[in-house]
């Protein structure tokens, strides 16, 4: 599985590090959001999306690398100075290796950041899938393609 | 011709292109995302398009003619173009996949042969018309006017 080059070139945030926040010094305060999907186009456009929505976007391919950014991978020591500084996080269902579904379990198992909303984006529209991810405690489910009005919705989510 | 012109052939080209059902509201709502921060937006995500496009057809062909065909390897394939041909609006492209995906089920070796075809030429139809579009968009910002907003 391949974990590495996750980043598109105008992701608005740094690569190199975990998620990390410059608001705790007083700077950007606009809300930051993990989007995670492996279509590149998709990533492409709903960052797009959110950037035009005055967000703060980090881009990841998969699962895996999701939650290397939030800090959040098995072998990593669990701190909480690390990777809770995310306002929101959204997902696709669909995905190789590990579904969205499955991310946000994982999400919602762990102290930190389990308090963290998490969006799930499907194109297919199956109750019991999106039951389920609300059960697990998504806050929201979006049917694909997202448009500006859905994400309109998401904004009014984090305050 | 003027800016002016221009901007009206492009939204009457726009608006034979939903016509036919090429293209639907989701395109415009990607138009609608570029501004100045992103003056290329539309087509750096349209050639982000087609390349993955030809990538996957590409991937279909191959898959379809194998020995012993993986159907799942197939739908998946399938499934992701109809993905991005939603995020584009790319509304016959996309369709024609949704009918791909239930011979996939099927196993339908035929049948999926001949998607195959129809998805080419949707696909070949929609480049075509795409391209044309981009021109014209690219001749009106050239000449220092605006990409006018679809209102759908």
């Amino acid at each position: 599985m391949n974990l590495g080059g996750s980043f598109d070139g105008s992701s608005s945030s740094s690569c190199s590090s975990r998620l990390n926040s410059k608001s705790e010094h007083g700077g950007d305060s606009r809300p930051h959001i993990l989007a995670v999907d492996d279509n590149l186009l998709d990533r492409k456009l709903i960052e797009k999306l959110l950037l035009n929505s005055s967000c703060k976007v980090t881009t990841a391919e998969n699962g895996l690398r999701a939650l290397e950014l939030l800090g959040l991978r098995d072998d990593q020591p669990n701190c909480s100075a690390t990777g809770s500084k995310v306002n929101m996080i959204i997902t696709d269902y669909c995905m190789p290796g590990m579904t969205g579904y499955e991310l946000l379990k994982k999400i919602k198992g762990s102290s930190i950041l389990k308090e963290v909303p998490v969006v799930i984006m499907s194109s297919e529209n199956v109750p019991t899938r999106i039951n389920k991810c609300l059960e697990e405690g998504a806050q929201m489910f979006i049917l694909k393609p997202l448009k500006q009005s859905d994400v309109k919705k998401l904004r009014c989510l984090i305050y | 011709m003027d800016v002016g012109q221009m901007q009206k052939r492009l939204l009457d080209y726009m608006n034979s292109l939903l016509k036919e059902g090429i293209l639907d509201s989701q395109f415009a709502q990607l138009q609608q995302l570029q501004d100045e921060s992103n003056p290329d937006f539309v087509a750096e995500v349209v050639n982000l398009f087609f390349t993955d496009s030809e990538n996957l057809i590409n991937d279909l062909s191959n898959a379809l003619g194998q020995q012993n065909v993986d159907f799942k390897k197939v739908d998946s394939c399938v499934h992701q173009l109809k993905g991005s041909s939603a995020s584009i609006g790319a509304q016959r492209l996309k369709n024609t996949c949704i009918s791909f995906r239930k011979f996939c089920d099927e196993q339908n070796l035929q049948a999926c042969l001949m998607c195959l075809q129809e998805m080419q030429q949707e696909y070949l139809l929609l480049r075509s018309k795409l391209d044309v579009l981009l021109q014209v968009e690219k001749q009106i910002v050239a000449a220092g006017g605006s990409i006018p907003i679809m209102e759908f």
